[in-house]
Protein backbone atom coordinates (compact mmCIF):
# COMPACT_ATOMS: atom_id res chain seq x y z
CA UNK A 1 0.00 0.00 0.00
CA UNK A 2 1.28 3.30 -0.55
CA UNK A 3 2.25 5.68 1.95
CA UNK A 4 0.09 9.05 0.64
CA UNK A 5 -3.31 6.73 0.92
CA UNK A 6 -2.46 6.42 4.40
CA UNK A 7 -1.71 10.03 4.87
CA UNK A 8 -4.82 11.40 3.03
CA UNK A 9 -7.08 9.34 5.76
CA UNK A 10 -4.87 10.74 8.47
CA UNK A 11 -7.69 12.67 10.13
CA UNK A 12 -10.04 9.70 9.87
CA UNK A 13 -7.40 7.09 11.48
CA UNK A 14 -5.71 9.44 14.44
CA UNK A 15 -8.83 11.72 14.94
CA UNK A 16 -12.27 10.38 13.67
CA UNK A 17 -13.18 13.23 11.75
CA UNK A 18 -16.33 12.68 9.54
CA UNK A 19 -19.05 15.16 8.44
CA UNK A 20 -22.11 17.03 9.62
CA UNK A 21 -24.87 17.34 7.31
CA UNK A 22 -25.62 20.91 7.05
CA UNK A 23 -29.59 20.37 6.33
CA UNK A 24 -30.56 17.22 8.46
CA UNK A 25 -27.84 17.48 11.20
CA UNK A 26 -26.97 13.42 10.18
CA UNK A 27 -23.26 12.49 11.12
CA UNK A 28 -21.59 10.88 8.89
CA UNK A 29 -18.72 8.71 9.38
CA UNK A 30 -16.39 7.74 7.00
CA UNK A 31 -16.67 11.00 5.35
CA UNK A 32 -18.55 10.77 1.95
CA UNK A 33 -19.84 14.53 0.85
CA UNK A 34 -23.05 13.55 -0.04
CA UNK A 35 -25.20 12.85 2.98
CA UNK A 36 -26.81 8.99 3.46
CA UNK A 37 -29.69 10.19 4.83
CA UNK A 38 -31.11 13.34 3.05
CA UNK A 39 -28.62 12.67 -0.09
CA UNK A 40 -27.84 16.87 -0.02
CA UNK A 41 -24.47 17.72 0.34
CA UNK A 42 -22.21 17.58 3.11
CA UNK A 43 -18.61 18.56 3.73
CA UNK A 44 -18.68 20.25 7.02
CA UNK A 45 -16.48 18.62 9.28
CA UNK A 46 -17.29 16.75 12.82
CA UNK A 47 -15.11 15.20 15.27
CA UNK A 48 -16.83 12.01 16.45
CA UNK A 49 -16.30 11.28 20.83
CA UNK A 50 -14.78 8.06 19.73
CA UNK A 51 -17.63 6.38 22.44
CA UNK A 52 -20.07 3.87 21.24
CA UNK A 53 -21.26 0.44 21.73
CA UNK A 54 -20.56 -2.68 20.12
CA UNK A 55 -23.27 -3.63 17.48
CA UNK A 56 -21.81 -7.40 16.20
CA UNK A 57 -18.69 -8.71 16.42
CA UNK A 58 -16.52 -12.05 15.00
CA UNK A 59 -13.07 -13.37 15.56
CA UNK A 60 -11.09 -13.35 13.37
CA UNK A 61 -8.83 -16.80 13.31
CA UNK A 62 -8.15 -17.14 9.60
CA UNK A 63 -6.32 -13.93 8.63
CA UNK A 64 -5.05 -11.95 5.54
CA UNK A 65 -2.03 -11.12 5.00
CA UNK A 66 -0.66 -8.58 7.25
CA UNK A 67 -2.38 -9.48 10.40
CA UNK A 68 -1.22 -13.01 10.87
CA UNK A 69 0.73 -12.20 14.09
CA UNK A 70 -2.75 -10.28 15.77
CA UNK A 71 -4.62 -13.51 15.28
CA UNK A 72 -6.98 -14.69 16.45
CA UNK A 73 -8.18 -11.07 17.15
CA UNK A 74 -11.82 -9.29 17.62
CA UNK A 75 -13.46 -7.11 14.83
CA UNK A 76 -16.84 -5.15 15.48
CA UNK A 77 -19.22 -3.21 14.19
CA UNK A 78 -19.12 -0.27 16.82
CA UNK A 79 -22.16 2.06 16.60
CA UNK A 80 -20.85 5.73 17.38
CA UNK A 81 -23.02 7.63 19.93
CA UNK A 82 -23.55 9.76 17.82
CA UNK A 83 -25.39 7.37 14.86
CA UNK A 84 -22.75 6.17 12.21
CA UNK A 85 -21.43 2.41 12.77
CA UNK A 86 -17.99 1.49 11.74
CA UNK A 87 -15.83 -1.43 11.39
CA UNK A 88 -13.04 -1.82 13.85
CA UNK A 89 -10.56 -4.27 15.96
CA UNK A 90 -11.37 -4.38 19.32
CA UNK A 91 -8.26 -3.91 21.50
CA UNK A 92 -7.47 -4.51 25.04
CA UNK A 93 -9.89 -7.06 25.62
CA UNK A 94 -10.69 -10.66 26.45
CA UNK A 95 -11.79 -12.35 23.06
CA UNK A 96 -14.26 -14.55 25.55
CA UNK A 97 -16.31 -11.75 27.32
CA UNK A 98 -16.53 -9.80 23.70
CA UNK A 99 -20.79 -9.04 23.81
CA UNK A 100 -23.20 -7.06 21.47
CA UNK A 101 -24.11 -3.84 23.71
CA UNK A 102 -20.68 -3.39 25.17
CA UNK A 103 -19.28 0.17 25.85
CA UNK A 104 -16.04 1.16 24.11
CA UNK A 105 -13.96 4.24 23.57
CA UNK A 106 -11.02 5.00 20.32
CA UNK A 107 -7.64 4.27 20.97
CA UNK A 108 -4.70 4.71 18.31
CA UNK A 109 -2.92 1.46 17.52
CA UNK A 110 -0.92 0.28 15.12
CA UNK A 111 -3.65 -1.75 12.53
CA UNK A 112 -0.97 -4.05 10.83
CA UNK A 113 2.54 -3.93 9.14
CA UNK A 114 2.32 -3.33 5.53
CA UNK A 115 3.30 -6.24 3.01
CA UNK A 116 5.61 -3.96 0.58
CA UNK A 117 9.34 -4.65 1.00
CA UNK A 118 9.71 -1.83 3.51
CA UNK A 119 7.60 -3.37 6.24
CA UNK A 120 5.68 -0.08 6.39
CA UNK A 121 3.21 0.45 9.81
CA UNK A 122 -0.32 1.56 9.44
CA UNK A 123 -1.58 2.97 12.87
CA UNK A 124 -5.54 3.93 13.42
CA UNK A 125 -8.15 3.43 15.53
CA UNK A 126 -9.27 0.42 17.69
CA UNK A 127 -11.88 0.28 20.36
CA UNK A 128 -11.13 -0.92 23.76
CA UNK A 129 -13.91 -1.35 26.58
CA UNK A 130 -14.58 1.66 28.04
CA UNK A 131 -12.94 1.89 31.61
CA UNK A 132 -14.88 2.38 34.57
CA UNK A 133 -14.77 5.59 36.10
CA UNK A 134 -15.77 6.64 39.43
CA UNK A 135 -19.53 8.04 39.14
CA UNK A 136 -19.69 7.24 35.34
CA UNK B 1 -35.05 -6.21 -27.91
CA UNK B 2 -34.88 -9.41 -28.91
CA UNK B 3 -35.49 -12.60 -26.68
CA UNK B 4 -32.55 -14.27 -24.97
CA UNK B 5 -32.15 -18.40 -24.93
CA UNK B 6 -29.15 -20.21 -23.50
CA UNK B 7 -27.51 -22.72 -26.11
CA UNK B 8 -24.81 -24.97 -24.93
CA UNK B 9 -23.40 -24.88 -21.28
CA UNK B 10 -19.94 -25.95 -20.22
CA UNK B 11 -18.80 -27.46 -16.74
CA UNK B 12 -15.49 -28.40 -15.07
CA UNK B 13 -14.89 -29.85 -12.61
CA UNK B 14 -14.61 -27.50 -9.85
CA UNK B 15 -11.08 -27.42 -7.16
CA UNK B 16 -7.45 -27.95 -7.10
CA UNK B 17 -6.09 -27.78 -10.66
CA UNK B 18 -2.42 -27.24 -9.75
CA UNK B 19 -1.73 -28.84 -13.25
CA UNK B 20 -4.13 -26.42 -15.46
CA UNK B 21 -3.47 -22.73 -16.12
CA UNK B 22 -6.12 -19.94 -16.19
CA UNK B 23 -6.15 -20.18 -20.17
CA UNK B 24 -6.42 -24.12 -19.99
CA UNK B 25 -9.47 -23.92 -17.58
CA UNK B 26 -11.30 -21.20 -19.11
CA UNK B 27 -10.71 -23.16 -22.78
CA UNK B 28 -11.99 -26.06 -20.95
CA UNK B 29 -15.12 -24.89 -20.25
CA UNK B 30 -15.87 -23.03 -23.67
CA UNK B 31 -15.07 -26.39 -25.69
CA UNK B 32 -17.46 -28.08 -23.62
CA UNK B 33 -20.04 -25.67 -24.09
CA UNK B 34 -19.09 -25.32 -27.87
CA UNK B 35 -19.56 -28.90 -27.62
CA UNK B 36 -23.13 -29.39 -25.89
CA UNK B 37 -24.42 -26.15 -28.54
CA UNK B 38 -23.28 -28.23 -31.18
CA UNK B 39 -25.90 -31.47 -30.09
CA UNK B 40 -28.49 -28.99 -29.22
CA UNK B 41 -28.48 -26.83 -32.54
CA UNK B 42 -26.80 -29.37 -35.17
CA UNK B 43 -24.17 -26.64 -35.60
CA UNK B 44 -21.84 -24.88 -33.51
CA UNK B 45 -23.05 -21.42 -33.53
CA UNK B 46 -20.23 -18.71 -34.13
CA UNK B 47 -20.16 -15.99 -31.69
CA UNK B 48 -19.26 -12.21 -32.17
CA UNK B 49 -18.04 -11.26 -28.54
CA UNK B 50 -17.03 -12.97 -25.25
CA UNK B 51 -17.02 -11.87 -21.85
CA UNK B 52 -15.16 -13.51 -19.21
CA UNK B 53 -15.77 -13.28 -15.63
CA UNK B 54 -12.80 -12.96 -13.03
CA UNK B 55 -12.32 -11.53 -9.90
CA UNK B 56 -9.04 -12.13 -8.55
CA UNK B 57 -6.47 -13.03 -11.48
CA UNK B 58 -4.63 -9.76 -11.24
CA UNK B 59 -4.17 -10.06 -7.57
CA UNK B 60 -3.08 -13.87 -7.63
CA UNK B 61 -1.82 -14.58 -10.84
CA UNK B 62 -0.78 -11.60 -12.00
CA UNK B 63 -2.57 -11.83 -14.81
CA UNK B 64 -5.74 -9.51 -16.05
CA UNK B 65 -6.88 -8.71 -19.58
CA UNK B 66 -8.69 -12.33 -19.49
CA UNK B 67 -11.33 -11.08 -22.44
CA UNK B 68 -8.20 -11.18 -24.58
CA UNK B 69 -6.23 -14.29 -22.78
CA UNK B 70 -9.09 -16.84 -23.29
CA UNK B 71 -9.93 -15.37 -26.88
CA UNK B 72 -6.82 -15.75 -27.95
CA UNK B 73 -5.98 -19.17 -26.45
CA UNK B 74 -9.55 -20.31 -27.23
CA UNK B 75 -8.39 -19.35 -30.98
CA UNK B 76 -11.13 -16.50 -31.55
CA UNK B 77 -8.46 -13.74 -32.64
CA UNK B 78 -10.62 -11.01 -33.23
CA UNK B 79 -13.58 -11.65 -31.29
CA UNK B 80 -15.08 -8.55 -29.12
CA UNK B 81 -14.09 -9.39 -25.75
CA UNK B 82 -14.30 -7.99 -22.49
CA UNK B 83 -13.62 -9.43 -18.58
CA UNK B 84 -16.29 -8.45 -16.36
CA UNK B 85 -15.09 -8.06 -12.41
CA UNK B 86 -17.68 -7.90 -9.68
CA UNK B 87 -16.08 -9.85 -6.63
CA UNK B 88 -18.07 -12.69 -6.49
CA UNK B 89 -21.05 -11.42 -8.73
CA UNK B 90 -18.55 -11.05 -11.86
CA UNK B 91 -20.35 -14.64 -13.29
CA UNK B 92 -23.52 -13.30 -13.13
CA UNK B 93 -22.52 -9.69 -13.91
CA UNK B 94 -20.40 -11.08 -17.00
CA UNK B 95 -23.93 -12.90 -18.12
CA UNK B 96 -26.24 -9.70 -17.68
CA UNK B 97 -23.78 -7.81 -20.13
CA UNK B 98 -23.70 -10.84 -22.34
CA UNK B 99 -27.71 -10.42 -22.15
CA UNK B 100 -27.57 -6.75 -23.08
CA UNK B 101 -25.74 -7.43 -25.60
CA UNK B 102 -27.67 -10.23 -27.20
CA UNK B 103 -31.12 -8.69 -26.11
CA UNK B 104 -29.93 -5.16 -27.84
CA UNK B 105 -29.44 -7.06 -31.05
CA UNK B 106 -26.04 -5.73 -31.16
CA UNK B 107 -24.74 -9.33 -31.42
CA UNK B 108 -26.51 -13.00 -32.10
CA UNK B 109 -24.34 -14.93 -30.32
CA UNK B 110 -22.65 -14.04 -27.05
CA UNK B 111 -20.00 -16.25 -25.12
CA UNK B 112 -19.71 -16.36 -21.33
CA UNK B 113 -16.75 -18.07 -19.61
CA UNK B 114 -16.37 -17.52 -15.54
CA UNK B 115 -13.06 -18.72 -14.42
CA UNK B 116 -10.65 -18.41 -11.01
CA UNK B 117 -7.66 -19.92 -9.77
CA UNK B 118 -7.22 -19.07 -6.06
CA UNK B 119 -4.95 -21.80 -5.58
CA UNK B 120 -1.71 -20.36 -7.50
CA UNK B 121 -1.29 -18.85 -4.06
CA UNK B 122 -1.33 -19.26 0.40
CA UNK B 123 -4.16 -18.89 2.64
CA UNK B 124 -2.95 -15.42 3.82
CA UNK B 125 -3.14 -13.66 0.20
CA UNK B 126 -5.46 -15.15 -1.02
CA UNK B 127 -8.05 -13.87 2.14
CA UNK B 128 -6.46 -10.56 1.59
CA UNK B 129 -7.13 -10.65 -2.15
CA UNK B 130 -10.81 -11.46 -1.48
CA UNK B 131 -11.13 -8.86 0.92
CA UNK B 132 -10.59 -5.87 -1.59
CA UNK B 133 -13.88 -6.68 -2.65
CA UNK B 134 -14.66 -4.87 0.86
CA UNK B 135 -13.93 -0.94 1.76
CA UNK B 136 -10.30 -1.34 1.49
CA UNK B 137 -9.92 2.07 3.82
CA UNK B 138 -12.34 1.54 6.30
CA UNK B 139 -12.88 -2.45 6.15
CA UNK B 140 -10.01 -4.33 4.95
CA UNK B 141 -7.51 -2.46 6.76
CA UNK B 142 -9.10 -3.46 10.20
CA UNK B 143 -8.17 -6.86 9.06
CA UNK B 144 -11.76 -7.65 8.13
CA UNK B 145 -11.93 -10.59 5.81
CA UNK B 146 -15.47 -11.53 3.87
CA UNK B 147 -15.48 -13.64 6.59
CA UNK B 148 -15.06 -11.50 8.96
CA UNK B 149 -17.73 -9.50 7.70
CA UNK B 150 -20.22 -12.03 7.28
CA UNK B 151 -19.02 -13.27 10.53
CA UNK B 152 -20.93 -9.62 11.48
CA UNK B 153 -23.84 -10.36 9.84
CA UNK B 154 -24.76 -13.88 11.48
CA UNK B 155 -23.37 -12.47 14.76
CA UNK B 156 -26.30 -9.86 14.41
CA UNK B 157 -28.72 -12.37 12.81
CA UNK B 158 -28.22 -14.81 15.62
CA UNK B 159 -28.99 -11.84 18.28
CA UNK B 160 -31.86 -9.90 16.41
CA UNK B 161 -33.25 -13.16 16.44
CA UNK B 162 -32.96 -14.88 19.19
CA UNK B 163 -31.29 -17.89 17.69
CA UNK B 164 -28.42 -20.73 18.44
CA UNK B 165 -25.44 -21.23 15.70
CA UNK B 166 -27.37 -24.88 14.57
CA UNK B 167 -29.64 -23.20 12.66
CA UNK B 168 -27.75 -22.69 9.92
CA UNK B 169 -26.32 -26.32 9.98
CA UNK B 170 -28.60 -28.04 7.82
CA UNK B 171 -27.59 -25.63 4.43
CA UNK B 172 -24.28 -27.22 4.58
CA UNK B 173 -25.74 -30.72 5.12
CA UNK B 174 -27.98 -30.11 2.09
CA UNK B 175 -25.11 -28.84 0.36
CA UNK B 176 -23.09 -31.87 1.01
CA UNK B 177 -25.88 -34.18 0.35
CA UNK B 178 -27.04 -32.47 -3.42
CA UNK B 179 -22.81 -32.42 -4.18
CA UNK B 180 -22.93 -36.48 -4.23
CA UNK B 181 -24.87 -36.74 -7.39
CA UNK B 182 -22.68 -34.36 -9.31
CA UNK B 183 -19.36 -35.16 -10.39
CA UNK B 184 -18.14 -31.29 -10.98
CA UNK B 185 -18.57 -31.14 -7.26
CA UNK B 186 -15.12 -30.92 -5.21
CA UNK B 187 -16.71 -32.26 -2.11
CA UNK B 188 -19.01 -35.16 -2.15
CA UNK B 189 -18.64 -36.42 1.78
CA UNK B 190 -21.41 -36.55 4.48
CA UNK B 191 -21.72 -33.73 6.76
CA UNK B 192 -23.51 -34.66 10.24
CA UNK B 193 -24.85 -32.57 12.45
CA UNK B 194 -22.32 -33.08 14.77
CA UNK B 195 -19.41 -32.87 12.76
CA UNK B 196 -21.29 -29.38 12.21
CA UNK B 197 -21.11 -28.04 16.04
CA UNK B 198 -17.40 -29.57 16.14
CA UNK B 199 -16.03 -27.73 12.88
CA UNK B 200 -13.51 -25.25 14.00
CA UNK B 201 -14.08 -21.71 14.18
CA UNK B 202 -12.72 -19.34 11.09
CA UNK B 203 -14.13 -16.02 12.22
CA UNK B 204 -16.90 -16.62 15.04
CA UNK B 205 -20.12 -17.58 14.98
CA UNK B 206 -19.36 -18.53 11.52
CA UNK B 207 -16.80 -21.94 11.25
CA UNK B 208 -15.20 -23.98 8.52
CA UNK B 209 -18.80 -25.19 7.87
CA UNK B 210 -20.59 -21.93 6.93
CA UNK B 211 -17.87 -21.31 4.10
CA UNK B 212 -17.65 -23.07 0.84
CA UNK B 213 -14.02 -23.17 -0.02
CA UNK B 214 -12.90 -20.95 -2.68
CA UNK B 215 -11.18 -22.99 -5.68
CA UNK B 216 -10.31 -23.66 -9.30
CA UNK B 217 -12.93 -23.77 -11.62
CA UNK B 218 -14.20 -22.70 -14.91
CA UNK B 219 -18.10 -22.33 -16.52
CA UNK B 220 -19.26 -21.18 -19.71
CA UNK B 221 -22.88 -20.56 -21.03
CA UNK B 222 -24.10 -19.21 -24.92
CA UNK B 223 -26.25 -16.98 -24.93
CA UNK B 224 -27.94 -16.31 -28.07
CA UNK B 225 -31.33 -15.03 -30.13
CA UNK B 226 -31.57 -18.36 -31.78
CA UNK B 227 -34.56 -19.89 -30.14
CA UNK B 228 -33.43 -23.31 -27.79
CA UNK B 229 -35.24 -25.08 -25.18
CA UNK B 230 -34.55 -22.73 -22.45
CA UNK B 231 -35.37 -18.70 -22.46
CA UNK B 232 -33.50 -16.32 -20.11
CA UNK B 233 -36.72 -14.71 -18.71
CA UNK B 234 -34.97 -12.30 -16.48
CA UNK B 235 -31.75 -10.49 -16.13
CA UNK B 236 -31.55 -8.45 -12.97
CA UNK B 237 -28.75 -6.46 -11.41
CA UNK B 238 -28.67 -4.49 -8.20
CA UNK B 239 -26.46 -2.52 -5.63
CA UNK B 240 -25.91 -2.10 -1.80
CA UNK B 241 -23.61 0.14 0.02
CA UNK B 242 -19.53 -1.14 -0.43
CA UNK B 243 -19.08 -1.37 3.20
CA UNK B 244 -21.51 -3.44 5.33
CA UNK B 245 -21.46 -1.18 8.14
CA UNK B 246 -23.05 1.89 5.86
CA UNK B 247 -26.62 -0.10 5.64
CA UNK B 248 -29.24 1.31 7.41
CA UNK B 249 -30.73 -1.94 7.51
CA UNK B 250 -28.49 -4.87 8.19
CA UNK B 251 -30.15 -7.72 7.80
CA UNK B 252 -32.71 -6.47 4.93
CA UNK B 253 -29.86 -7.82 2.46
CA UNK B 254 -31.67 -5.03 0.17
CA UNK B 255 -29.21 -5.30 -3.09
CA UNK B 256 -31.08 -9.13 -3.04
CA UNK B 257 -34.59 -7.59 -2.61
CA UNK B 258 -34.19 -5.11 -5.20
CA UNK B 259 -32.31 -7.58 -7.51
CA UNK B 260 -35.29 -10.66 -7.23
CA UNK B 261 -38.01 -7.87 -7.19
CA UNK B 262 -37.12 -6.80 -10.74
CA UNK B 263 -36.19 -10.58 -12.00
CA UNK B 264 -39.73 -11.04 -11.22
CA UNK B 265 -41.12 -8.18 -12.12
CA UNK B 266 -39.59 -8.65 -15.77
CA UNK B 267 -40.60 -12.59 -15.69
CA UNK B 268 -44.12 -11.61 -14.20
CA UNK B 269 -43.55 -14.11 -11.89
CA UNK B 270 -43.11 -14.57 -8.09
CA UNK B 271 -41.01 -16.74 -5.62
CA UNK B 272 -44.59 -19.77 -5.74
CA UNK B 273 -43.65 -20.18 -9.39
CA UNK B 274 -39.75 -20.83 -8.88
CA UNK B 275 -38.91 -24.40 -9.06
CA UNK B 276 -35.78 -24.04 -7.79
CA UNK B 277 -32.89 -21.48 -6.41
CA UNK B 278 -29.32 -21.42 -7.21
CA UNK B 279 -28.62 -18.97 -4.08
CA UNK B 280 -24.95 -17.83 -3.32
CA UNK B 281 -23.95 -19.81 0.25
CA UNK B 282 -20.42 -18.86 0.00
CA UNK B 283 -21.44 -18.28 3.96
CA UNK B 284 -24.80 -20.04 5.65
CA UNK B 285 -26.10 -17.04 6.63
CA UNK B 286 -26.00 -15.53 2.73
CA UNK B 287 -28.53 -18.61 2.30
CA UNK B 288 -30.98 -17.61 4.89
CA UNK B 289 -30.92 -13.74 4.08
CA UNK B 290 -30.99 -14.65 -0.02
CA UNK B 291 -34.26 -16.71 1.23
CA UNK B 292 -35.69 -14.25 2.85
CA UNK B 293 -35.51 -11.04 0.43
CA UNK B 294 -35.89 -12.99 -2.42
CA UNK B 295 -39.62 -13.83 -0.69
CA UNK B 296 -39.43 -17.50 0.03
CA UNK B 297 -39.51 -16.61 3.87
CA UNK B 298 -40.70 -13.68 6.25
CA UNK B 299 -37.51 -11.94 7.53
CA UNK B 300 -35.66 -13.78 9.99
CA UNK B 301 -37.13 -17.15 9.18
CA UNK B 302 -35.00 -17.82 6.22
CA UNK B 303 -33.19 -21.07 8.42
CA UNK B 304 -36.63 -22.53 9.38
CA UNK B 305 -36.93 -23.54 5.42
CA UNK B 306 -33.86 -25.29 6.28
CA UNK B 307 -34.50 -26.73 10.00
CA UNK B 308 -37.95 -27.89 8.37
CA UNK B 309 -36.70 -29.93 5.35
CA UNK B 310 -38.52 -27.45 2.88
CA UNK B 311 -34.66 -27.19 0.48
CA UNK B 312 -34.12 -30.38 -0.56
CA UNK B 313 -34.64 -31.26 -4.18
CA UNK B 314 -37.77 -32.59 -4.50
CA UNK B 315 -39.18 -30.42 -1.71
CA UNK B 316 -40.83 -26.85 -1.49
CA UNK B 317 -37.53 -24.61 -2.64
CA UNK B 318 -34.83 -26.60 -3.52
CA UNK B 319 -31.72 -25.05 -3.44
CA UNK B 320 -28.10 -25.56 -4.09
CA UNK B 321 -29.04 -28.41 -6.27
CA UNK B 322 -25.65 -29.63 -7.55
CA UNK B 323 -24.19 -29.00 -4.05
CA UNK B 324 -24.28 -25.16 -4.26
CA UNK B 325 -21.13 -23.30 -3.26
CA UNK B 326 -20.60 -24.93 0.07
CA UNK B 327 -19.99 -28.97 -1.67
CA UNK B 328 -19.60 -28.27 -5.40
CA UNK B 329 -17.09 -25.36 -4.54
CA UNK B 330 -16.67 -21.57 -4.67
CA UNK B 331 -14.33 -20.82 -7.70
CA UNK B 332 -15.37 -16.86 -7.00
CA UNK B 333 -15.33 -15.13 -10.25
CA UNK B 334 -17.11 -17.97 -12.04
CA UNK B 335 -19.24 -19.26 -9.74
CA UNK B 336 -22.17 -16.96 -11.18
CA UNK B 337 -21.75 -18.85 -14.27
CA UNK B 338 -21.72 -22.11 -12.80
CA UNK B 339 -24.72 -21.29 -11.13
CA UNK B 340 -26.72 -20.23 -14.67
CA UNK B 341 -25.63 -23.60 -16.45
CA UNK B 342 -26.56 -25.78 -13.54
CA UNK B 343 -29.90 -24.31 -13.65
CA UNK B 344 -30.49 -24.06 -17.25
CA UNK B 345 -29.50 -28.20 -17.27
CA UNK B 346 -32.32 -28.34 -14.52
CA UNK B 347 -35.41 -26.64 -16.81
CA UNK B 348 -33.96 -28.97 -19.87
CA UNK B 349 -34.58 -31.56 -17.46
CA UNK B 350 -30.93 -32.54 -18.24
CA UNK B 351 -29.74 -32.54 -14.87
CA UNK B 352 -29.49 -36.66 -14.27
CA UNK B 353 -29.05 -37.62 -10.69
CA UNK B 354 -29.14 -34.08 -9.67
CA UNK B 355 -32.38 -33.42 -11.12
CA UNK B 356 -35.29 -31.48 -9.81
CA UNK B 357 -38.56 -33.40 -10.85
CA UNK B 358 -40.50 -30.86 -13.01
CA UNK B 359 -38.76 -28.10 -13.35
CA UNK B 360 -39.28 -25.56 -15.87
CA UNK B 361 -38.43 -21.90 -13.80
CA UNK B 362 -35.23 -21.74 -12.05
CA UNK B 363 -33.50 -19.09 -10.63
CA UNK B 364 -29.81 -17.96 -10.25
CA UNK B 365 -28.41 -15.25 -7.90
CA UNK B 366 -24.97 -14.72 -6.88
CA UNK B 367 -23.25 -11.90 -4.65
CA UNK B 368 -20.23 -9.85 -4.78
CA UNK B 369 -19.23 -8.83 -1.41
CA UNK B 370 -21.22 -8.86 1.64
CA UNK B 371 -24.26 -8.35 -0.49
CA UNK B 372 -23.23 -5.28 -2.07
CA UNK B 373 -23.94 -6.57 -5.66
CA UNK B 374 -26.61 -9.47 -6.67
CA UNK B 375 -27.12 -10.24 -9.62
CA UNK B 376 -29.97 -12.14 -10.36
CA UNK B 377 -31.19 -14.53 -13.68
CA UNK B 378 -34.45 -16.58 -14.42
CA UNK B 379 -34.66 -19.23 -16.30
CA UNK B 380 -37.74 -21.03 -18.20
CA UNK B 381 -38.37 -23.85 -20.45
CA UNK B 382 -38.57 -22.59 -23.60
ZN1 LIG C 1 -28.59 15.16 5.40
Amino acid sequence: MEISRHWRLRQQRYGLVGEVCPHCDAKIFPPRDVCPSCSGEAKTPYVFSGKGEVYSYTIVHDPPEGFEANAPYAVALVKLDEGPILTSQLTDVELAEVKIGQRVEMVTRKLREDGDERGMLVYGYKFRPTLATAGA
Amino acid sequence: MSEVYIAGVGITPAGEHWERSLRELAFAALEAAANDTERLLGGRAPAEALFAANALAGQLSGQAHLGVLIADFAGLRGIEAVNVEAAGASGGAAIRQAYIAVASGQVETALVVGVEKTTDTIGGRVNAATATAGDSDFESVQGATPAALAGLLMQRYLHTYGLEHDVFADFAINAHANAKANPNAMFRNTITRDAYARAGAVADPISMMDVAPECDGAAAIVLTSRPTAVRVVASAQATDTLALHDRPDLLGFDAAQLSAGRAYKTANLGPDEIDLFELFDAYTVFAALSLEAAGFAERGQGWRLAVEGQIGRDRRIPIQTFGGLKARGNPIGATGVYQVAEVALQVRGEAGASQVPNARVGMAQCIGGIGANIVTHILQTA
